[in-house]
């Protein structure tokens, strides 16, 4: 077993998690997410040609008076993904642009992915969206509640504000797109650092249960220490898992395991420095799991 | 935890060959299959169309209050009610009464009320007024009228939409109501949703009107097929609903591609009796609000016959007949929502779907040999195991495996190991306390047990929650995660457990490492 002494880092943890956290909520607000057609809305197509350069399919467009287009390469050469975002009827946007483009690139061109999504449709999307990370947050909170204490129950609803935020936040801060499968990624967050979190207060619970003497810092330091090879071992196999599909899962898959990826960093991290320290602070004790005895039946 | 009764263990592993074999189904050829069970693949993965589909039953509340002027207007003038100033707004009519109270009788009256009927289903009627002032009031529909209205709309729309999608002639298309205004249709293998859109998107409301110049019902201007400006009879001769069959064919005299119809019997006599009293006149054959010709009466049709040419392309015939044959939707259909794949996206995304499940899969394989030796080794038959059963499950369920789908298998994978780790981590620190290895075990599994479960449930929450939420591939992504937490625990706590128990108890007691 390990004797890292966490406890003493906790306060330094602590300013790096507000800071991040803060930074974060600041460039959510100010900067704001980029959306992707999921949730805005728009017109999504990716195709294959032998050698167009962006700047010819850009001009092409700008021919068609669509309003903003986004030109950019996507995977092998050769290959773009093309973001309008007006959106306009779909019966005849979709075919006119592909007309357009076919009659006006020099190199074969092959239509891979059109996606369109109404206006109406984004909304709902983004509001089920929001919907399902806020009911699942709820669901954990009172998942612990009931296998816990109200104390743990915050400390974890806590840990996992700050890493769906930091990691909402990296990607304001990087640009990168939210479509639905960072919806998905995020609630997979959500779970994996849950999942983490529970291994340590189950520990703790236990811990606290077997030695009275040692106040809640020692008893979330030892449990932290048992733990530690289980919880490393459990991230390294994750992310050997998450960087075999960032890197030779394809374009597609690419903005979900960057966003697991971040977020099992996170949420290991968080587990230790955000969720057991907050313990310490409602002043959590053996005393704290006696009065609530009935509760607990494992 | 260590101790298993001969029949828990025969049980354990038939349940895991039951399941586990279904896995095998999935490399049946196409050709010989002796057993019709397999896992869909998503449409991002073998290429396809979803649309979804809304109706605008604005319109169709427009026409329906329509509908409802002369009835009120009867009703009105036999009960003696006197009216003025009535007015038809877009989605409700208002008028001035003089007797307010013996409206509301009739208005509200359950009994044979053709103008406002009673909705049993709703215990509602179709219609509701208000008062605007002393005398004015404004009729308008009541939301379970709106309802009732929609939801007839919807059904139409969801029959023309399957008929006309079965007369293209896609493979296995899917077409489904989605909420109160929605159709939701896949067709799987298409390449190219142009034309099925094109299909869909026209009301194909086809009406033969006369071209007249004065008439007591009204006329609208149309523009003709030639770019001339006709003066068009409100008075609707016949309709599309009377037409039971049409098909493309080509003139013989000047080898223009037209549409020959057939009508039914009610269609042949208006047909015949209009034809025959307006011999000389034109005819009008408009669809959508738009002339597709013109053509001089010359003579009585009488035979329920008839032909219609337009400039039409070969295509455009063929496409207009079968409109025609499928009959008119109700209202238009807006694509809200369109996700299109080629099959050569799906192929590539299989590919490097499979090649970073392989890819992950062996790289954790080697890190718990590493880490864990032989135990590594239960681990890692475990995790075989788990893969066998989690892809026999979604044999079995049919499941649709879609890209983030192969996602939730590779994050299974890194993830499923975890229940070993705890456990494996656990009996470490029971071995330094504990003297007998076989306590140690067993101890280890019975602590560990419930944080394992703990640590599980709350993925699963996850996992059920965006499969609640999500839509199309991420569903997918969330069936296998959910089902992937299930087989891991089952793996985790009865095979690699009984394995484990193999190895400590035939060690008896000797030195174990882990």
């Amino acid at each position: 077993m390990t004797n890292i002494n966490f406890s003493a880092k906790f306060k330094y943890a602590n300013i790096l998690s507000l800071a991040l956290f803060s930074i974060s909520i600041i460039f959510i607000i100010f900067k704001g997410l980029n959306y992707g057609i999921d949730f805005k809305g728009g017109t999504l197509i990716e195709l294959r040609s032998n050698n167009t350069e962006a700047s010819s399919i850009r001009d092409v467009l700008k021919n068609m008076n669509l309003g903003d287009v986004n030109v950019k390469k996507f995977g092998q050469k050769g290959d773009y993904l093309i973001k309008v975002e007006q959106t306009g009827d779909n019966n005849k946007l979709i075919p006119e642009i592909k007309k357009s483009l076919s009659d006006n690139l020099t190199s074969e061109v092959n239509f891979r992915r059109v996606e369109n999504v109404g206006p109406k449709v984004s909304a709902e999307l983004l509001q089920s969206g929001v919907i399902a990370i806020s009911l699942s947050l709820a669901a954990m909170l009172f998942y612990i509640w009931v296998r816990f204490e109200w104390q743990f129950s915050i400390g974890s609803i806590i840990a996992l504000f700050h890493d769906v935020i930091i990691t909402l936040g990296i990607f304001s801060i990087l640009s990168l797109e939210i479509n639905l499968s960072i919806i998905a990624a995020v609630l997979t967050i959500v779970g994996y650092s849950m999942n983490d979190t529970v291994v340590i207060y189950d520990r703790i619970r236990e811990n606290l249960g077997k030695y009275h003497r040692l106040n809640i810092s020692d008893i979330a330091n030892l449990s932290i220490n048992e733990t530690l090879a289980r919880t490393i071992i459990t991230s390294v196999t994750t992310l050997l898992a998450l960087l075999s599909i960032f890197i030779l899962g394809g374009e597609i898959l690419r903005g979900f395991s960057f966003a697991m990826i971040l977020g099992v960093l996170i949420g290991t991290y968080s587990s230790i420095f955000v969720a057991s320290p907050i313990l310490k602070t409602f002043k959590v004790s053996y005393k704290t799991l006696e009065k609530e005895e009935e509760k607990i039946v494992p | 935890m260590l101790n298993f009764s001969k029949i828990n263990v025969l049980i354990i592993y038939l349940l895991f060959v039951f399941i586990a074999i279904f896995s095998v189904l999935n490399l049946q050829k196409d050709e010989n299959k002796f057993f019709e069970k397999k896992i869909n693949l998503g449409l991002d993965l073998q290429g396809g169309s979803y649309l979804l589909l809304e109706i605008n039953s604005d319109s169709l509340v427009e026409e329906k209050i329509q509908s409802k002027v002369i009835p009120i207007k009867k009703l009105l003038k036999d009960n003696g009610i006197n009216y003025n100033n009535f007015k038809i707004n877009k989605n409700n009519l208002s008028l001035n009464l003089d007797n307010i109270d013996k409206f509301d009788l009739l208005f509200n009256s359950r009994k044979e009320n053709l103008v406002n009927p009673y909705i049993d289903n709703y215990r509602s009627y179709e219609l509701e007024y208000k008062k605007i002032s002393n005398k004015q009031i404004e009729i308008f529909f009541s939301k379970f009228g709106l309802l009732t209205i929609n939801n007839s709309a919807l059904k139409q729309s969801i029959e023309i939409v399957r008929r006309r999608i079965d007369d293209v002639g896609t493979k296995e298309p899917t077409i489904l109501q989605r909420g109160e205004k929605r159709i939701l249709v896949e067709l799987p293998g298409l390449k190219d949703p142009e034309r099925i859109k094109s299909l869909l998107g026209k009301t194909a409301q086809l009406n033969f009107r006369l071209v007249t110049d004065n008439n007591e019902f009204g006329t609208d201007e149309l523009i003709s097929e030639n770019g001339e400006k006709l003066n068009v009879s409100k008075r609707i001769i016949m309709s599309g609903e009377n037409l039971i069959d049409a098909q493309p064919n080509i003139n013989n005299q000047n080898n223009e591609p037209t549409v020959s119809f057939t009508l039914d019997r009610l269609g042949s006599q208006k047909f015949g009796r209009a034809t025959t009293d307006n011999v000389g006149k034109r005819l009008a054959i408009v669809l959508d609000g738009e002339i597709v010709s013109a053509p001089n009466i010359n003579e009585p049709i009488t035979s329920g016959n008839g032909m219609i040419s337009g400039n039409f392309t070969f295509q455009e015939a063929t496409d207009l007949s079968l409109l025609l044959r499928s009959g008119a939707l109700p209202t238009p259909l807006i694509v809200v929502e369109e996700r299109t794949v080629g099959p050569d996206l799906g192929e590539d995304s299989i590919k490097s779907g499979i090649t970073s499940l392989i890819v992950g899969f062996i790289l954790v394989i080697l890190f718990m040999l590493y880490k864990y030796k032989i135990f590594g080794l239960i681990a890692n038959t475990a995790l075989i195991a788990n893969l066998l059963m989690l892809t026999g499950v979604l044999t079995i369920l049919e499941a649709t495996l879609t890209l983030p789908g192969i996602a939730g298998i590779i994050l299974t994978v890194g993830m499923a190991v975890d229940a070993n780790v705890l456990i494996f981590e656990r009996i470490r620190e029971e071995l330094k306390t504990e003297k007998s290895v076989i306590h140690a075990f067993d101890s280890g599994y019975t602590r560990a047990k419930i944080t394992v479960l703990d640590a599980n449930i709350t993925t699963l929450i996850a996992a059920i929650i965006l499969f609640a939420f999500g839509s199309g591939p991420v569903k997918g992504f969330a069936i296998t995660l959910g089902i992937g937490i299930v087989t891991t625990l089952f793996t985790a706590y009865f095979l690699a457990r009984h394995l484990t128990s193999l190895i400590v108890l035939n060690a008896k007691n000797k030195d174990i490492k882990i």
